[in-house]
């Protein structure tokens, strides 16, 4: 019996095509954000609200998956901005490979903000890079402010926590200031923004973050 | 369940390992994984074995190496382990501590049996 060393990561493959990914983004100074939370958190919403925020000349492009119907794309659509709904096919993520299929015949020259919704699911979608500048995982209000234990490697993977449905706050046992501490105990350092989509409580400090992370994206420093 | 996938993936590698090396006989891979992957080691086992049984491949084992999440202090350069999620260094007490391991999810090795 011999043992043979391989010493290589499982998902190589998809790295391989995140990577491409991800240069070819770079090249073209777009930013790319992978928008993870559980089902129901309410990432459709949130993307509804930065949509409808945005500028009429904003070049932003929005790709959702789930695993069956295009509800979501259909309800991104009315901002008239270009949405594309990928169909997982029954998988619980979206991989790198979903993506550059979606965006093949897309003219990346004409986007400068690539939003991606993955599928419902704190699990499952952190394994899989998708070429993306930051993962943002979503948690709301109705959920259980343990979560950022329960699922640490998203929160760990994550660069900001947006804490939805806020305005649920004074009718549920969700303990804002527990959630937090939870995220920092698994990743200390992680940016927790808090909103509400339903009543715009907080949107503006996530039109700011993102505004801010466009900025950094397109300045002449960040060039490839 | 992205276990499912993970499986085909390594199963992929299999394959082509074993192609690579006409006529060995892989018996075992050995994969690592973090605590911090987000991948279920029974799931994972369990998938492995569904998509294993029954074809050419079989029989053939899945070894699993669970990676505890492990810190470095970056004041006192202490490693240790991540333990009911408490970063801080144990020792000089330092707040400011980097991942060094326990995301990984990586293949390390494939025992085969030359011809």
């Amino acid at each position: 019996m011999t043992r043979v060393p391989l010493e290589k990561k499982v998902l190589s493959e998809n790295d391989r095509i995140a990577a491409e990914l991800r240069s070819m983004f770079q090249a073209h100074r777009i930013l790319c954000l992978n928008f993870i939370s559980s089902p129901g958190a309410g990432k459709t919403a949130l993307l509804e609200r930065t949509l409808e925020g945005l500028p009429r000349e904003t070049r932003v492009a929005t790709l959702t998956g789930d695993i069956q119907t295009d509800n979501d794309a259909r309800r991104l659509a009315g901002y008239g901005f270009p949405v594309r709904q990928i169909s997982s096919g029954g998988a619980c993520h979206l991989d790198a490979r979903m993506v550059q299929r979606a965006l093949a015949d897309w003219s990346l020259k004409e986007i400068d903000l690539l939003l991606i919704e993955n599928v419902g699911n704190l699990v499952c979608p952190t394994s899989y890079d998708l070429g993306e500048a930051a993962k943002i995982v979503v948690l709301s209000a109705a959920e259980g402010d343990d979560k950022p234990l329960k699922y640490p490697a998203t929160f760990y993977k994550a660069s900001l926590l947006i804490i939805n449905k806020i305005d649920l706050l004074p009718y549920v046992s969700f303990s804002l200031p527990t959630a937090c501490e939870n995220a920092l105990r698994i990743h200390p350092g992680i940016e927790i923004l808090e909103v509400s989509c339903t009543t715009g409580q907080g949107l503006d400090n996530w039109r700011q973050w993102l505004n801010d992370k466009r900025l950094a994206t397109r300045a002449p420093a960040n060039r490839p | 369940m992205h276990e499912l996938s993970i499986a085909s993936s390594i199963l992929e590698t299999v394959r082509a390992e074993k192609e690579r090396r006409s006529g060995t006989r892989v018996v075992k891979v050995g994969v690592r994984v973090g605590e911090l992957a987000g991948v279920d080691p029974d799931a994972l086992t369990f998938c492995f074995d569904s998509l294993v049984n029954g074809t050419d491949l079989a029989p053939l084992a899945l070894e699993i190496e669970p990676r505890p999440r492990q810190h470095r202090c970056l004041r006192c350069a202490l490693t240790f382990q991540v333990v009911d999620y408490e970063v801080s260094c144990p020792v000089c007490g330092a707040g400011e501590t980097q991942l060094v391991s326990g995301d990984e999810l990586e293949l390390a090795y494939l025992e085969v049996e030359e011809p």
